[in-house]
């Protein structure tokens, strides 16, 4: 679908940018490159999205590629699913992750079972992007991590990354694919990487590695893991805003651990947690969202069924508490660096 | 406070009247004897026919009437009147009879066990067949599962239908589908869901993207009336008033959704086409049991469509003849009488009397029509179940089962793909 070669990364320019940045970036791109890229959602018009996801994309690539709609996730994930029947690809926005439920009839029964259904003769190549995830005195409605959703629908890819390069690269593949992919997008990390301590000042992408995002286009697969740090002593699978916290956690405490990124949770590298935990023994998973039935529930299953005679330690989840996410008491809510930090020393002294 | 709160009725303290809480009832159950004189139907002719490019407000009027075309007198009134020549009148009547013959047969089949489940269009004909028959080809049709006569009426073979309803190993979707859930790309016709309504705002979003494309296709919808007290319909409608999408709404009233009937979709307060007017949609209410004013009612929405006047919310007025499916008995909640006293009769009767009364049809055709159309079934069901019929084994290999889930098989899906074929062997192990 894209005419020009790819980039050789090592040679791009590139620049520091934020999250958004790239997401925007990414979106541009795929609206230059690919004429059937529609990007549609409450906001994403004139005004440029309420995150600025989506600024400057109407007036440069025109109303019939980039406009507002009503306030109606069914009506927005059905008219896209119709749009991918037509043979366009749609880049339909989700204002906040919470809000997806009156859409959601539409990704799990139809979207998510177009191809299933029809034997291939429709598809919904679309990318469903929305931002989620807390740490933002969001409360209720405006906090919610619920991939696990969504992974439990057979048909539906779910990425999420972390950094502005995998944003950007991790997007563009999505648009790319020709199944329907959720984009959960960690509003927390929009602007910077987040410790996990939420008292100290937030640090801007500028200071860090992989803020740094090439030029024009680049992919980075779907299924594909990321590892964020090589070590010895235990595996932490995670994904999100969860990353730089647990990396925090894991920078502040000395512990040698080897720190994998999924960034696609289903279709899920399986081959990279497999390789990490059979060298490291210990596992220990990180998610915001609630704990039962969370994607945390399916990363232990596979890591205690396909890596047990390898395990040192039991598999153990850090995750948010089985509660709506609450408001004044939401740093008592998030998993933080206390609760990673005690479920590490618990591993490593099995 | 609390005190206050917890007194109910009659207690200290309330004075108010009494709110009584309404459900609404059918007129008649079974057993009850059936009278439909008081239903309003308006004479054949005496409606309107505004100009196709008029502000949907100017709809109002037909929108609480019904169009009607053909009379008592068997003869085509007023301004609706397509005037369609005897040979396209032929067809409209074929296809609809032919849909029948395959709704009975179908029906058969499915209570001698060659399938699980089967779902007939009887007496609902017109508003498939000769709606579709108002639109082209490649116009995009997004139909519920009543909507076969579409299908017929596109010349999709009888063959492959009934390969899907027996989910042989000639089903083009595989035997992954429940029957009747069809799907035709090269017939635009798209894949039948069981979720009600969810086919409506993807229609329009197909009209949007046809227009965002500066395309000339539109695309046309169908739904139960009891379907469109679905959020998705609301959706619809919003959308395509909005972005005056390309696209016509087409809500079957026939009075049923399984036991319930249409006052529980809200059918006691207003009629359905009524709701388009509030969104801002030109709105027809027609006779659907009259084919040529249905015919008429489709091709006034499709121009409108295609001068970019945007969508029509169209209501066809019908009768569900038979039972929801054959899961369904309908004895059990509406009176047996209703079909035989329905008012606007039977649209295959109507439109072969139309047609005898213009001298170019005979009651004895129509004998050889319904024996042509039979022996054409048979022949299609007999070549269907060369490729076996539902639960003897002639379907499609284990591992399609694992495809189309995505456009890759990934590791997840090809262990348990693996899983399976080793399960057959201990499962069947004759096979």
């Amino acid at each position: 679908m894209i005419d020009d070669a790819p980039v050789g990364l090592a040679d791009a320019p590139a620049r520091n940018i934020n999250m958004i940045e790239a997401i925007n970036d990414a979106l541009d791109i795929m609206l230059s490159h690919d004429p059937t890229v529609v990007i549609m959602g409450e906001d994403v018009g004139y005004f440029g999205g309420v995150f600025r996801a989506t600024a400057g994309l109407q007036e440069k690539h025109g109303k019939n590629r980039v406009f507002d709609t009503p306030i109606s996730e069914c009506g927005i994930i059905g008219a896209a699913v119709g749009m991918g029947a037509y043979g366009l690809r749609p880049v339909p926005e989700i204002q906040f992750a919470d809000y997806i439920y009156p859409g959601i009839d539409q990704l799990i029964s139809e979207a998510a079972r177009l191809r299933y259904r029809s034997a291939g003769e429709y598809i919904a190549p679309m990318t469903v992007r929305s931002p989620f995830g807390g740490g933002i005195f969001g409360g209720q409605t405006h906090s919610q991590s619920p991939e696990s959703l969504f992974t439990h629908v057979a048909g539906l890819k779910t990425v999420i990354p972390s950094t502005p390069y995998d944003a950007k690269g991790l997007l563009i593949a999505a648009i790319e694919d020709n199944d329907p992919v959720i984009f959960f997008e960690p509003k927390r990390i929009y602007n910077g990487p987040f410790s996990g301590y939420y008292d100290k000042p937030v640090e801007p992408w500028k200071n860090h590695a992989d803020s740094r995002v090439p030029e024009g286009y680049y992919s980075i697969p779907l299924g594909k893991a990321r590892t964020v740090r090589e070590g010895d002593a235990l595996t932490v699978l995670t994904y999100g805003t969860m990353v730089h916290v647990s990396e925090a956690v894991c920078r502040e405490k000395g512990v040698d651990a080897e720190i994998i990124d999924l960034r696609t949770l289903v279709p899920l590298d399986i081959a990279a947690i497999e390789a990490s935990v059979e060298k490291t023994g210990r596992c220990l998973i990180v998610h915001e969202a609630t704990r039962t039935s969370g994607f945390g529930a399916e990363l232990s299953a596979l890591v205690t069924e396909r890596c047990f005679y390898h395990l040192e330690a039991p598999v153990e989840r850090v995750t948010g508490f089985d509660t709506p996410y609450p408001h004044s008491l939401e740093w008592a809510y998030f998993p933080g660096p206390v609760r990673i930090g005690e479920a590490i020393d618990s591993i490593l002294k099995a | 406070m609390a005190d206050e709160m917890s007194s109910g009725p009659g207690q200290a303290g309330h004075n108010r009247p009494a709110l009584q809480f309404y459900v609404p009832e059918p007129k008649f159950r079974p057993g009850d004897t059936v009278d439909f004189s008081d239903l309003r139907i308006s004479r054949p002719g005496e409606q309107a026919r505004p100009d196709e490019t008029c502000a949907p407000i100017d709809t109002q009027g037909l929108a609480n009437d019904l169009i009607r075309v053909l009379g008592d007198d068997n003869a085509a009134h007023g301004p609706w009147d397509p005037k369609l020549g005897p040979e396209t009148l032929r067809q409209m009547l074929r296809t609809m009879a032919l849909t029948r013959a395959f709704d009975e047969r179908m029906y058969r089949g499915q209570r001698q066990g060659k399938t699980s489940f089967y779902m007939k269009c009887t007496g609902e004909e017109a508003t498939s067949v000769a709606a579709g028959m108002a639109l082209a080809a490649d116009d995009m049709v997004f139909p519920s599962y009543r909507q076969q006569g579409i299908l017929i009426a596109r010349g999709y073979p009888l063959v492959e239908m009934i390969n899907q309803i027996y989910s042989n190993r000639g089903d083009k979707l595989k035997g992954r589908q429940l029957p009747i859930m069809y799907s035709s790309r090269a017939h635009s016709f798209f894949t039948i869901s069981g979720n009600l309504a969810t086919q409506t705002p993807q229609a329009v979003g197909w009209a949007m993207a046809s227009a965002m494309r500066s395309d000339s296709r539109i695309a046309a919808t169908w739904v139960g009336e009891g379907s469109t007290a679905e959020g998705d319909f609301h959706a619809a409608c919003l959308f395509a008033a909005v972005y005056n999408a390309p696209v016509i709404l087409n809500v079957v009233n026939n009075q049923w959704a399984i036991s319930s009937f249409s006052g529980f979709a809200g059918g006691e307060r207003a009629t359905f086409a009524a709701r388009g007017v509030g969104y801002g949609i030109a709105s027809l209410r027609v006779d659907g049991n009259d084919a040529l004013a249905v015919y008429a009612a489709e091709q006034w929405a499709a121009n409108r469509a295609r001068a970019n006047g945007g969508p029509t919310v169209i209501e066809h007025f019908s009768y569900r003849a038979e039972g929801h499916s054959t899961s369904d008995d309908p004895s059990q909640y509406r009176s047996a009488q209703e079909r035989n006293e329905w008012p606007l009769g039977d649209p295959i009767t109507r439109l072969k009397d139309h047609l005898i009364h213009l001298g170019e049809w005979d009651e004895d055709r129509q004998q050889q029509l319904d024996l042509d159309c039979a022996e054409q079934v048979k022949a299609a069901t007999k070549e269907a179940e060369k490729n076996g019929v539902l639960g003897h084994g002639m379907h499609h290999p284990f591992h399609t089962m694992f495809e189309d889930v995505f456009e890759e098989l990934p590791w997840h899906l090809e262990e348990q793909a693996a899983q399976a074929i080793r399960e057959r062997k201990i499962k069947w192990p004759q096979a």
